[in-house]
C-alpha cells in the first residue's frame, strides 16, 4: 500500500510556522506524504493542493483564534471540488477566549471536521488517530 | 574568412545576421519581407543576396542556424488539473519554449472542449495533471478523451508519473505523443526544462513542415527554434554568465511587437523586505509572459481596450482632447506597415509602446499583499519581486527605432498609483540597438562565451 498523503497548513492570516514545521517534521518521520503549504494559507488552497496530490486527509492549525471563522464552510467547498469524504483535521488555538472545549469541538463536528483538537495536544494523539482513520492500526499491529 | 549566420524568420520579415568567427563583431545584417503564403525561402533568398553585397568576397558561413516566428510563431494547447497549480505550470512551460499560448484547460475535458482543441490551429497540446504519486483519473480521463477524437496534433505528456504507462497504453499505435517529466512534480514546485527540450526537439522536427519550412531543414546546421526561446536565451546567458566568464545578473528584457509585447525575466525575484513571506506558485528564474492584447500594430485595437484613458493620460498624451485617439488606433490595426514620419505621429507610437511596456510589466511582476496578525503587519507575496531589479533591456522595432529608448523604458516603473505591484523602481536602461538578441541567442547555442562578450558589446546603455 502506498504512503498517506495529508496536506498541512496554517489557515487564514496566520503566521506562526512553528507549530506547522514541528507537524511536518513528524507526520513525515511516521510515514506520510506530507504536503505542506505552509501559513498564510486560504481555503482555496488547501483544497487545490488536495485535487493535485490526491490527498487523503486535510489538517488545519490555527494559533490566532479566528480558526472558527477561516474554517467556516470548508466542507462544503470541498464537497464542491470533488473531495467527498475527505478527512478534515483542525488543531490549535482555534477559538477566541477560553471556552468550554466540548462546545467548541461540536461546532467543529457541525461545521464537518472530524477531528478537532484542543489548545496543548500532542503530535501523539493526532497520529493515534490519523492511523485509525487511515485504516493502518492492523497495519502496524495495534 | 569563417562566418556564422543567424536567421530569424518573422511573420513579416526575414532577418539575416553575418558574424565573424573569429572576431567578436557583426559584420552585416539584412532584412526582406516573408512570405508565408508561397515559400518563406524566397525572403530568405532576397535578403541573402541583400546580405551578400555587404560582405567582403571570399565570406564561407561554417554555420547556419535559425529561429522562426512566421505563421504566427508556435501555437500550444495547455490542459492542467487546477487552474492555478498544474495548468499554470504546465501554460509557464510552453511559455517558456518560446510558444504562444492559445487556449487553457482544467479539470476533466468535455466533449465540447475537445471539440474546440481539435479545431484548434494548434501545433502541440501540452497535457499536465496531477503531482507525482498524486491524481491520476484526471489526466488519463484527458488522455481518453484526446485518443477518441483522434486528435493529429503532438501531445506532450508532462504530468503526474504514476500514469504515464497507463497513457502510454492509451495513446500507443493511436497518437503522435512525447513523454517528459512532469511540469510541477510536488507540489508548488515547477520543472520546466523538460518540457520546454520536448517542444523545442517536436518544433525542430515537426513543425517546420507545417510551416512552409521544408526547404529550410536542409540547409541550416541543425538547431531552428522559436524566435521567443532564442530571445530568452539569450537573456539567459546575458545574466548568468558561462562558465570562463560573469554575466551582469538579474534583468528584464522587454520586446515590443506588432502583435505582442514579451517579457523575460532572469532572476530568481527573492522578497526585498523583511517580513515577506512567499506564497503560490514558485517562479521559473527564466520566466516569459506574452501579452497578446498589447502590440503596436495587429493588436492596436485591444492595446486601445486596455489602455483606457487612464493609461493615456499617465503616459502624456497632451493633445489628448484635440485627437480622434480611437481613429489612430483604428489605422495602426488597419495600416500594419505604417512608419510614423511625422512628430505627432511619433509621438502618438511612442505613448503606445509605453503603454504596452507599462501593462506588460504590471502583469509580469508579482504583487505583494498586506496582512495585519497578531505579530504585527506581514506582507504576502505572489509572483517575483523586481523592486530591486537592476537592469532592464529593450528591444523591438519600436524601441530600437526611438530617439528616446530609455522614455520608453521608463514607463515600466513602479508607480504610486498600483503600490502592491512589485515593479522595478531604479533599473539601469539598456537597448538591443543592433536588433541581434535573436541572433546572439543562437550563437550562445554554438559558442556561450563568443555570445556573452557580443552581448556585453552589443547590448548598450541608453
Amino acid at each position: 500500500m502506498g504512503k498517506k498523503t495529508i496536506v498541512l497548513g496554517v489557515i487564514g492570516a496566520d503566521c506562526h510556522a512553528v507549530g506547522n514545521k514541528i507537524l511536518d517534521y513528524s507526520l513525515t518521520e511516521a510515514g506520510y506524504n506530507v504536503v505542506n503549504i505552509g501559513v498564510l494559507s486560504p481555503q482555496e488552497d488547501f483544497i487545490n493542493a488536495a485535487i493535485e496530490t490526491n490527498a487523503d486527509v486535510i489538517m488545519v492549525s490555527s494559533l490566532y483564534g479566528h480558526g472558527e471563522i477561516d474554517c467556516r464552510g470548508m466542507r462544503e467547498k470541498c464537497d464542491e471540488a470533488g473531495l467527498a469524504g475527505i478527512k478534515l483535521y483542525v488543531g490549535g488555538n482555534i477559538v477566541v477566549g477560553k471556552q468550554d472545549f466540548s462546545e467548541v469541538k461540536s461546532r467543529f463536528v457541525q461545521m464537518g471536521f472530524d477531528r478537532v483538537y484542543p489548545p496543548g495536544t500532542s503530535v501523539e494523539t493526532a497520529l493515534k488517530d490519523l492511523n485509525e482513520d487511515m485504516g493502518l492500526l492492523e497495519a502496524i499491529g495495534a | 574568412m569563417e562566418a556564422f549566420l543567424f536567421i530569424d524568420f518573422g511573420s513579416t520579415y526575414t532577418k539575416l545576421t553575418a558574424v565573424s568567427a573569429e572576431d567578436d563583431v557583426i559584420l552585416a545584417t539584412a532584412k526582406s519581407y516573408t512570405t508565408v503564403e508561397t515559400d518563406v525561402m524566397d525572403g530568405y533568398r532576397t535578403a541573402y543576396s541583400d546580405l551578400m553585397t555587404r560582405l567582403d568576397n571570399g565570406i564561407e558561413f561554417t554555420k547556419k542556424l535559425a529561429c522562426s516566428s512566421a505563421a504566427g510563431g508556435l501555437k500550444i494547447v495547455a490542459i492542467g488539473l487546477v487552474p492555478e497549480l498544474t495548468m499554470e505550470a504546465a501554460k509557464r512551460a510552453a511559455l517558456g519554449a518560446g510558444a504562444r499560448v492559445t487556449d487553457v484547460f482544467s479539470f476533466k475535458l468535455n466533449n465540447s472542449e475537445v471539440k474546440k482543441i481539435k479545431a484548434s490551429k494548434a501545433d502541440m497540446i501540452l497535457l499536465a495533471g496531477g503531482t507525482n504519486g498524486g491524481n491520476t483519473d484526471v489526466i488519463v480521463h484527458n488522455a481518453k478523451m484526446l485518443k477518441d477524437a483522434k486528435i493529429t496534433i503532438p501531445v506532450v505528456v508532462a504530468g503526474n508519473k504514476s500514469c504515464n504507462d497507463e497513457i502510454i497504453e492509451i495513446f500507443e499505435g493511436h497518437m503522435n505523443y512525447f513523454i517528459t517529466e512532469n511540469v510541477m512534480p510536488s507540489l508548488n514546485n515547477i520543472n520546466v526544462e523538460p518540457a520546454r527540450e520536448t517542444i523545442r526537439k517536436i518544433f525542430m522536427e515537426n513543425i517546420v513542415k507545417a510551416k512552409g519550412m521544408v526547404h529550410v531543414k536542409e540547409f541550416i546546421s541543425g538547431i531552428l527554434m522559436p524566435t521567443p526561446a532564442a530571445v530568452l536565451k539569450a537573456a539567459e546567458v546575458l545574466s548568468e554568465g558561462t562558465k570562463n566568464e560573469d554575466g551582469i545578473g538579474d534583468l528584464a528584457v522587454i520586446d515590443i511587437g506588432g502583435a505582442t509585447t514579451d517579457v523575460h525575466t532572469v532572476c530568481e525575484g527573492a522578497p526585498s523586505k523583511p517580513s515577506v513571506i512567499l506564497r503560490g506558485l514558485e517562479e521559473p528564474v527564466a520566466k516569459r509572459t506574452v501579452e497578446g492584447d498589447l502590440g503596436m500594430r495587429y493588436s492596436a485595437l485591444s492595446l486601445y481596450e486596455a489602455a483606457g484613458r487612464k493609461y493615456m493620460r499617465r503616459h502624456s498624451l497632451e493633445n489628448i482632447e484635440s485627437i480622434d485617439v480611437e481613429k489612430e488606433f483604428e489605422k495602426r490595426n488597419r495600416e500594419t506597415d505604417f512608419v510614423p514620419i511625422e512628430d505627432k505621429d511619433i509621438h502618438f507610437d511612442e505613448v503606445m509602446a509605453k503603454i504596452c511596456v507599462d501593462i506588460s510589466m504590471t502583469r509580469h511582476a508579482g504583487t505583494v499583499t498586506q496582512v495585519y496578525s497578531p505579530l504585527g503587519m506581514m506582507y504576502s507575496q505572489e509572483g517575483k519581486d523586481l523592486m530591486e531589479l537592476p537592469y532592464l533591456i529593450g528591444t523591438g522595432g519600436v524601441i530600437v527605432n526611438s530617439k528616446n529608448p530609455s522614455g520608453i523604458l521608463k514607463a515600466g516603473l513602479f508607480h504610486e498609483e498600483d503600490l502592491e505591484s512589485l515593479k522595478p523602481r531604479h533599473p539601469k536602461y539598456l537597448l538591443d540597438k543592433e536588433y541581434v538578441l535573436s541572433a546572439l541567442g543562437l550563437l550562445a547555442l554554438v559558442d556561450e562565451d563568443k555570445a556573452l562578450r557580443m552581448l556585453k558589446k552589443y547590448i548598450v546603455k541608453c
